[in-house]
Protein backbone atom coordinates (compact mmCIF):
# COMPACT_ATOMS: atom_id res chain seq x y z
CA UNK A 1 0.00 0.00 0.00
CA UNK A 2 1.27 3.62 -0.75
CA UNK A 3 -0.92 6.92 -0.66
CA UNK A 4 0.99 9.73 -2.64
CA UNK A 5 -0.23 13.25 -1.69
CA UNK A 6 0.78 16.25 -2.98
CA UNK A 7 1.49 20.10 -2.12
CA UNK A 8 2.50 22.89 -4.61
CA UNK A 9 3.07 25.95 -4.40
CA UNK A 10 3.94 27.78 -7.99
CA UNK A 11 7.47 25.62 -8.74
CA UNK A 12 7.90 24.18 -5.50
CA UNK A 13 6.44 20.47 -5.24
CA UNK A 14 6.13 18.58 -2.03
CA UNK A 15 4.90 14.70 -2.19
CA UNK A 16 4.37 13.02 1.14
CA UNK A 17 4.83 9.49 0.63
CA UNK A 18 2.97 6.93 3.17
CA UNK A 19 3.73 3.39 3.39
CA UNK A 20 5.44 1.39 1.31
CA UNK A 21 7.54 2.23 -2.15
CA UNK A 22 8.10 -1.56 -3.37
CA UNK A 23 7.72 -4.05 -6.83
CA UNK A 24 4.18 -3.20 -6.81
CA UNK A 25 3.35 -0.05 -5.83
CA UNK A 26 6.56 1.98 -7.08
CA UNK A 27 5.17 2.30 -10.86
CA UNK A 28 2.49 4.67 -9.00
CA UNK A 29 5.07 7.18 -8.08
CA UNK A 30 6.99 6.33 -10.87
CA UNK A 31 3.57 7.36 -13.29
CA UNK A 32 3.27 10.01 -11.10
CA UNK A 33 6.54 11.83 -10.88
CA UNK A 34 6.39 11.80 -14.89
CA UNK A 35 3.23 13.49 -15.11
CA UNK A 36 3.84 16.62 -12.37
CA UNK A 37 7.94 17.05 -12.59
CA UNK A 38 7.70 18.76 -16.09
CA UNK A 39 8.11 22.72 -14.36
CA UNK A 40 9.38 21.78 -10.69
CA UNK A 41 12.61 23.59 -9.85
CA UNK A 42 12.19 22.66 -5.92
CA UNK A 43 10.84 18.41 -5.19
CA UNK A 44 10.69 17.65 -1.80
CA UNK A 45 9.93 14.07 -0.63
CA UNK A 46 8.33 14.09 2.97
CA UNK A 47 8.94 10.35 4.36
CA UNK A 48 7.74 10.45 7.53
CA UNK A 49 5.53 7.91 6.94
CA UNK A 50 7.13 5.79 4.37
CA UNK A 51 7.78 2.23 6.74
CA UNK A 52 9.36 0.69 3.83
CA UNK A 53 11.83 0.64 0.33
CA UNK A 54 12.84 -2.18 -1.63
CA UNK A 55 14.71 -1.58 -4.99
CA UNK A 56 12.27 -0.74 -7.00
CA UNK A 57 11.40 2.74 -4.69
CA UNK A 58 15.31 3.62 -5.35
CA UNK A 59 15.18 3.49 -8.74
CA UNK A 60 12.05 5.64 -9.12
CA UNK A 61 13.78 8.05 -6.88
CA UNK A 62 17.02 7.69 -8.65
CA UNK A 63 15.59 8.31 -11.92
CA UNK A 64 13.73 11.67 -9.95
CA UNK A 65 17.48 12.69 -8.90
CA UNK A 66 18.31 12.74 -12.27
CA UNK A 67 15.61 14.86 -13.90
CA UNK A 68 15.77 17.46 -10.76
CA UNK A 69 19.67 17.37 -11.31
CA UNK A 70 18.77 19.04 -15.01
CA UNK A 71 16.25 21.32 -13.18
CA UNK A 72 16.51 22.33 -10.11
CA UNK A 73 17.06 20.10 -6.49
CA UNK A 74 15.80 17.52 -4.77
CA UNK A 75 15.47 17.05 -0.75
CA UNK A 76 14.02 14.37 1.11
CA UNK A 77 13.02 15.17 4.53
CA UNK A 78 11.55 12.82 7.54
CA UNK A 79 13.61 9.66 6.70
CA UNK A 80 12.55 6.60 9.38
CA UNK A 81 15.39 4.43 10.64
CA UNK A 82 14.69 1.63 8.26
CA UNK A 83 14.81 3.29 5.26
CA UNK A 84 17.97 5.07 6.15
CA UNK A 85 19.54 2.04 6.53
CA UNK A 86 18.86 1.32 3.06
CA UNK A 87 19.91 4.19 1.97
CA UNK A 88 23.06 4.02 3.81
CA UNK A 89 23.96 0.47 2.34
CA UNK A 90 23.23 1.36 -1.36
CA UNK A 91 25.18 4.75 -1.21
CA UNK A 92 22.20 6.49 -1.39
CA UNK A 93 22.44 8.77 0.82
CA UNK A 94 26.09 10.24 -0.02
CA UNK A 95 23.66 11.30 -3.84
CA UNK A 96 19.97 12.18 -2.53
CA UNK A 97 20.22 15.91 -0.46
CA UNK A 98 18.75 14.20 2.77
CA UNK A 99 17.15 16.75 6.05
CA UNK B 1 10.14 -25.52 8.71
CA UNK B 2 7.56 -23.98 7.13
CA UNK B 3 7.13 -23.90 2.72
CA UNK B 4 5.19 -22.79 1.06
CA UNK B 5 4.79 -23.30 -2.85
CA UNK B 6 3.72 -20.34 -5.29
CA UNK B 7 3.30 -19.05 -8.85
CA UNK B 8 6.11 -17.11 -9.20
CA UNK B 9 5.01 -13.66 -10.21
CA UNK B 10 5.17 -10.35 -9.02
CA UNK B 11 1.43 -9.91 -8.37
CA UNK B 12 2.42 -13.00 -5.51
CA UNK B 13 5.16 -10.76 -3.29
CA UNK B 14 2.48 -9.71 -1.00
CA UNK B 15 1.38 -13.68 -0.11
CA UNK B 16 5.15 -14.46 0.13
CA UNK B 17 5.50 -11.54 2.15
CA UNK B 18 2.93 -12.40 4.67
CA UNK B 19 4.50 -16.00 4.61
CA UNK B 20 7.17 -15.07 5.77
CA UNK B 21 6.49 -12.63 7.95
CA UNK B 22 4.09 -14.82 10.17
CA UNK B 23 7.23 -17.37 10.69
CA UNK B 24 9.59 -14.13 11.77
CA UNK B 25 6.87 -12.86 14.34
CA UNK B 26 6.66 -16.85 15.67
CA UNK B 27 10.48 -16.69 15.61
CA UNK B 28 10.03 -13.59 17.73
CA UNK B 29 12.09 -11.89 14.89
CA UNK B 30 11.65 -7.93 15.55
CA UNK B 31 9.83 -5.16 13.19
CA UNK B 32 12.65 -3.65 12.45
CA UNK B 33 14.52 -7.26 11.31
CA UNK B 34 11.42 -7.86 9.56
CA UNK B 35 11.65 -5.00 7.69
CA UNK B 36 14.86 -5.62 6.28
CA UNK B 37 14.40 -9.58 5.81
CA UNK B 38 11.06 -8.20 3.83
CA UNK B 39 13.13 -6.33 2.09
CA UNK B 40 15.52 -9.29 0.99
CA UNK B 41 13.13 -11.42 0.22
CA UNK B 42 11.42 -9.11 -2.28
CA UNK B 43 14.37 -8.45 -4.67
CA UNK B 44 14.72 -12.53 -4.07
CA UNK B 45 11.56 -13.28 -5.15
CA UNK B 46 10.75 -10.66 -7.66
CA UNK B 47 14.05 -11.33 -9.56
CA UNK B 48 12.80 -14.84 -9.69
CA UNK B 49 9.10 -13.48 -11.03
CA UNK B 50 10.85 -11.76 -14.15
CA UNK B 51 13.66 -13.52 -15.42
CA UNK B 52 13.61 -17.44 -14.43
CA UNK B 53 10.85 -18.64 -16.47
CA UNK B 54 10.77 -15.67 -18.68
CA UNK B 55 8.32 -15.50 -20.67
CA UNK B 56 6.42 -18.21 -19.24
CA UNK B 57 5.37 -18.60 -15.62
CA UNK B 58 5.87 -21.35 -12.93
CA UNK B 59 6.72 -22.25 -9.52
CA UNK B 60 8.67 -21.03 -6.71
CA UNK B 61 8.87 -22.58 -3.52
CA UNK B 62 10.33 -20.70 -0.48
CA UNK B 63 11.10 -22.19 2.43
CA UNK B 64 11.89 -20.86 6.21
CA UNK B 65 13.98 -22.46 8.64
CA UNK B 66 15.10 -20.90 12.23
CA UNK B 67 17.73 -22.30 14.66
CA UNK B 68 19.02 -21.21 18.15
CA UNK B 69 22.02 -20.15 20.01
CA UNK B 70 21.73 -17.71 18.28
CA UNK B 71 19.04 -17.21 16.76
CA UNK B 72 18.83 -17.78 13.02
CA UNK B 73 16.06 -17.71 10.19
CA UNK B 74 17.42 -19.22 6.43
CA UNK B 75 15.21 -18.62 3.87
CA UNK B 76 15.28 -21.02 1.01
CA UNK B 77 14.27 -20.12 -2.81
CA UNK B 78 13.90 -23.11 -5.67
CA UNK B 79 12.95 -22.43 -8.63
CA UNK B 80 12.94 -24.79 -11.81
CA UNK B 81 13.54 -21.99 -14.59
CA UNK B 82 16.41 -20.90 -16.67
CA UNK B 83 19.99 -21.73 -14.46
CA UNK B 84 21.11 -18.57 -13.17
CA UNK B 85 23.45 -17.25 -9.86
CA UNK B 86 22.58 -13.89 -9.37
CA UNK B 87 25.66 -13.73 -7.32
CA UNK B 88 28.29 -13.96 -10.29
CA UNK B 89 27.71 -10.22 -11.31
CA UNK B 90 29.91 -7.83 -9.94
CA UNK B 91 28.40 -6.04 -7.12
CA UNK B 92 27.36 -2.00 -8.21
CA UNK B 93 30.08 1.34 -7.61
CA UNK B 94 28.05 2.65 -4.68
CA UNK B 95 30.00 5.83 -4.99
CA UNK B 96 28.74 6.99 -7.96
CA UNK B 97 27.59 10.33 -8.68
CA UNK B 98 23.39 10.04 -8.80
CA UNK B 99 24.27 11.43 -12.91
CA UNK B 100 26.85 8.32 -13.22
CA UNK B 101 24.73 5.68 -11.62
CA UNK B 102 22.67 3.24 -13.55
CA UNK B 103 19.09 2.98 -12.50
CA UNK B 104 18.98 -0.91 -11.11
CA UNK B 105 21.37 -3.37 -10.25
CA UNK B 106 20.79 -3.05 -6.42
CA UNK B 107 18.53 -6.00 -5.65
CA UNK B 108 21.16 -8.77 -5.10
CA UNK B 109 23.61 -6.43 -3.58
CA UNK B 110 20.86 -5.15 -0.66
CA UNK B 111 20.14 -9.17 -0.33
CA UNK B 112 24.09 -9.27 0.64
CA UNK B 113 24.76 -6.55 2.93
CA UNK B 114 21.11 -7.33 4.91
CA UNK B 115 21.97 -10.86 5.55
CA UNK B 116 24.53 -12.37 6.59
CA UNK B 117 25.06 -15.57 4.74
CA UNK B 118 24.30 -16.07 0.88
CA UNK B 119 24.18 -18.82 -1.34
CA UNK B 120 23.46 -20.02 -4.69
CA UNK B 121 23.56 -23.51 -6.20
CA UNK B 122 22.06 -25.25 -9.42
CA UNK B 123 21.24 -28.69 -8.75
CA UNK B 124 18.40 -31.18 -10.22
CA UNK B 125 17.54 -28.87 -12.12
CA UNK B 126 16.75 -26.48 -9.51
CA UNK B 127 17.98 -22.91 -8.75
CA UNK B 128 18.50 -22.41 -5.20
CA UNK B 129 19.21 -19.40 -3.50
CA UNK B 130 19.78 -19.62 0.17
CA UNK B 131 19.99 -16.51 2.19
CA UNK B 132 20.28 -16.39 6.29
CA UNK B 133 20.47 -13.94 9.11
CA UNK B 134 21.15 -14.07 12.87
CA UNK B 135 17.89 -12.25 14.34
CA UNK B 136 19.42 -12.25 17.94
Amino acid sequence: MLNINRESNGTDLTIILEGRLDTNTSPELDTELKSVLADVKTLTFDMANLAYISSAGLRVLLSAQKVMNKQGSMTIKNVAPDVMEIFEVTGFSDILTIE
Amino acid sequence: MKEITIEAKVDNLDRVLSFVDEQLESAGCSIGIQTQIDIAVEEVFVNIAQYAYDPNVGPATISVETSSNPLKVKLTFMDKGMPYNPLAKDDPDVTQSADERPIGGLGIYMVKNIMDDVEYEYKDGQNIFTIAKNIE
